[in-house]
Parts: C-alpha cells; sequence; structure tokens
C-alpha cells in the first residue's frame, strides 16, 4: 500500500513537473518526457507488473488532463513498462548505462508510435523531419534528465524494500 | 514478495485485463463522449490548482535563467553600459517580474480597446500539453468565469486559438499552431478567402501555414490575415497574421504561403478569452 501511494506520489510529481515547471526550462519548444523515467525505472527495479501499473497509471493521467479521448497514452505507456519489466533480469542498481539507454529507446518507441498515429495517418510523411526535430532533441533531453532522476528513484525504491522486509519478519 | 503471494495473478493477465480496459475507455470515448466527462472534471479540478503551484517555482526559475542570457548579450554588445548594468542589476532582479506583469496588463488594455464589441475575460496560462507533438495549454479559469467551450482566445494583438474543453477552474486551449488546427481566414486587403493550417514543422521557424488563397487575389507579402467572416468557430475580424513566401500550388489554380503569427507563442503569460461565441453573435444578429 505504502509502495503504491508513493509510487502514485512519484508519477504526480513528474507529471506536474513536465506540464507545468519544464514549460520555462524548454529548451527549443521541446520538454523532457519525465513520465517515461518512473515507468522504466519501476520496470526495471520491480519487473514487468509494476512497470506496467506505473506505465498505466501515468498514460492515464496523460488521457484524462489532455486527451480527447482517454485510453491510448495508458495503453502505450503501459505496454513500454511492461516491456521495460523484462529487462529486470540483467539489471543492477550502480549501473546508470542502462537506464540510460532504455529510457532512449522507450523514448524513440514511444514517439515513433505517437508520430504513426497522429502524423502519418494524416499524411505527414517527412519523418526525417520529425526525427530531428522532435524525437531525437527529447530523446536527449529524457536522457539527460534520467540522470538526474534516476538515482533518487532507486534509492526510493531501496528505502520501500527494507520496510517491506522489515515488516514481513515483524 | 511475489513468491510469498500465492493468490497473485502473473502479470500477462493484468497486462491483458488493463488493455481491455484501455480499448473499452476509447471506444467510450468515441461513442458516448459525455460519460467520462465527470472523470475529466474530478483530474482537472485536482490537478490544475497543483499546476498553478508548481508554476510559481517555474516562473522563477525561468526569471532567472532568462536573466542571465539576456545580460550576456548587453554585456557583449554595450560594454560601456556594464558600469551602469551592474548598478541597477540588483533593482533589476526585484523589478523584473513585476515589469513583466504590468507589460502582459498594458498589452491587454490595448487589446481591449481595440476589439470593443466583445465581452472578454483575462485568464493565465499554467500548462502546456506533455507531448511535444501538440500545442495544447491549460488555462486557470474555466466555466465559473463565463468561459465555455468553443470560446476565442486571444494574446497581444492576434488570435490564439480556441477552448476545446472547459471545466469548473481549468479550460483547454488548442491553439493556431497545433498541428491539427484549421482557421478559415481572409485578407485584410482584398477579402479573399484562404485557410489557415498549423503545422508542427514549420513551427520551428515561427511560421504556420496558409493555403487555398485563389489564384488572382490581389495580395502582397506582409499581408494581414484576420479570420474570416464564414468561420464557424471563430469570430470574425481578428488578426492572424502577415503573410510571405508566396507560391503558386502546382494545381495552377491556388497559392500557399507562410505566415508569422501576430502572437508569439514562446512567450504566452497572459490571455484574453472572448465569452461570446460565434453561433451567438450571429443569432443576436
Amino acid at each position: 500500500m505504502r509502495r503504491f501511494l508513493i509510487q502514485l506520489l512519484i508519477i504526480l510529481i513528474c507529471f506536474l513537473l513536465q506540464t507545468a515547471f519544464f514549460r520555462y526550462l524548454s529548451l527549443n519548444d521541446i520538454v523532457p518526457n519525465l513520465l517515461l523515467i518512473p515507468t522504466m525505472s519501476f520496470g526495471m527495479m520491480r519487473g514487468r507488473k509494476e512497470g506496467m501499473l506505473v506505465g498505466f497509471c501515468s498514460g492515464l493521467l496523460l488521457d484524462l488532463f489532455y486527451g480527447t479521448i482517454i485510453g491510448p497514452y495508458a495503453l502505450l505507456y503501459m505496454y513500454l513498462g511492461y516491456i521495460n519489466g523484462f529487462f529486470h533480469r540483467v539489471y543492477y542498481m550502480e549501473d546508470i548505462l542502462l537506464p540510460m539507454l532504455m529510457v532512449g529507446a522507450n523514448d524513440f518507441v514511444y514517439n515513433l508510435i505517437v508520430y504513426v498515429v497522429a502524423y502519418l495517418m494524416r499524411n505527414r510523411l517527412e519523418i526525417s523531419f520529425y526525427f530531428l526535430h522532435v524525437i531525437l532533441p527529447e530523446m536527449i533531453y529524457t536522457m539527460a534528465m534520467t540522470l538526474i532522476l534516476y538515482k533518487p528513484l532507486v534509492k526510493i525504491n531501496r528505502w520501500l524494500k527494507r520496510k517491506e522486509e522489515g515488516s514481513d519478519a515483524g | 514478495m511475489n513468491f510469498h503471494n500465492k493468490n497473485s495473478i502473473p502479470p500477462k493477465y493484468i497486462l491483458l485485463i488493463l488493455t481491455i480496459v484501455c480499448l473499452i475507455l476509447i471506444g467510450m470515448s468515441y461513442a458516448f463522449e459525455e460519460t467520462l466527462t465527470p472523470l475529466r472534471y474530478i483530474t482537472g479540478v485536482t490537478i490544475t490548482p497543483m499546476q498553478k503551484g508548481i508554476n510559481v517555482i517555474g516562473e522563477w526559475v525561468g526569471d532567472k535563467l532568462d536573466m542571465i542570457t539576456d545580460i550576456q548579450t548587453l554585456q557583449a554588445e554595450n560594454e560601456e553600459l556594464r558600469n551602469r548594468l551592474d548598478e541597477y542589476q540588483t533593482n533589476n532582479r526585484i523589478n523584473l517580474s513585476d515589469a513583466q506583469e504590468l507589460d502582459d496588463l498594458r498589452e491587454l488594455y490595448e487589446l481591449d480597446s481595440r476589439y470593443p464589441d466583445y465581452e472578454k475575460v483575462a485568464a493565465n496560462v499554467i500548462s502546456k500539453d506533455a507531448s511535444n507533438w501538440f500545442d495544447t495549454f491549460i488555462l486557470d479559469k474555466g466555466t465559473e468565469a463565463g468561459i465555455q467551450e468553443g470560446c476565442n482566445v486571444m494574446a497581444g494583438n492576434g488570435l490564439v486559438g480556441i477552448v476545446t474543453e472547459a471545466g469548473p477552474n481549468y479550460s483547454k486551449v488548442r491553439s493556431i499552431i497545433d498541428d491539427n488546427s484549421n482557421v478559415s481566414a481572409m485578407f485584410i486587403t482584398d477579402s479573399s478567402l484562404c485557410n489557415v493550417l498549423g503545422d508542427e514543422k514549420y513551427m520551428d521557424e515561427g511560421y504556420i501555414r496558409v493555403e487555398h488563397i485563389h489564384k488572382e487575389a490581389e495580395i502582397s507579402e506582409g499581408d494581414e490575415l484576420i479570420t474570416s467572416n464564414i468561420s464557424d468557430k471563430f469570430l470574425p475580424g481578428i488578426t492572424i497574421g502577415y503573410v510571405s513566401n508566396l507560391t503558386l500550388d502546382s494545381n495552377n489554380l491556388t497559392m500557399s504561403g507562410d505566415v508569422t503569427p501576430a502572437v508569439d507563442f514562446d512567450n504566452i503569460q497572459t490571455v484574453l478569452v472572448i465569452l461570446q461565441l460565434k453561433q451567438d453573435v450571429e443569432e443576436e444578429e
């Protein structure tokens, strides 16, 4: 329960940072996709189930607040979280390189799908342009933010784990 | 731990269930748009004040960052002003946010006298769409201030966009630079009609597109584009921007070109929402 509440809180903070705070720190109008970071981190640290749930909540929040249709972002983030969960096995905590690469890959897949669904379907074919001007900058910015946000998330996870083990024993 | 828990459901089944939930939600939002609005209201009403709060911090950091770049250029350009600049820097820091607000309000006031016919309400922009693909944003006022879906939004001296959703204390605006936006416009010089389309691709260069201009329209670059009478959503006569780079389309019938919006979309803080809807104005007449 405690874990669940803290995860919700993390999602909410990332959401607020992404939509409100980073408006002021946008580089050439590009904002990092912060919600991918908890989705990826919990997927890797805790496995498929939690990655999926964190992703689902993140996406649902976006849908409710910004979407005209409820569901697509929830679906997208959920699958990303689930897929990240498969990397739970090869992951160990001190490594920062893998999470960064993972977030980059996630962001690429995420934007590619958004592009195909929302742009390609409307006959906007210049994928190389959108790659260079939207996807790539967002990937780099998000990866840079991972560098800052990942360590605290690992610490929170470790703290939660200790608390849970403590209560299991007691 | 999971292996303690014999009742735990395997992740793939949860995935399946949630996928179905999502698909149902998507289907529902297509089929019965109204049923899901209470859900949106709850998130809108709770999240908006939080975004507003975090904006205070964001604005502060943004101000500081802007100021650093400002000062750097000034120093490079005007060596002789440097001493003076240092002197005023401390004062400047305090006054900068006040001055910004004053500017915004003055601009709003000027705008107010230029379009006196419509009843308007001023609102602040509090957040932007989370993805980098679209240009929608959230205002801090909603139905309680009289804003409703379809209201036109202006800033500075031009059109910003249209309200697509209004809750009690927030409203969502789709800007005219959004890739999905399509505004019916006309030239102030010879009243020939055309369409102004938002385009993510050109937005980096500060342009949106204008299309379907008649080949024989008597227009030249730099002409002002305003919203047209025939639009069913936008009130007539609001400035959209100024046209440039006119080229003849390959069909040899129409022209298209770039439009520089009259509004600086990078720094929108305060906007004016016109409370009257286009339909209402027509009915009154």
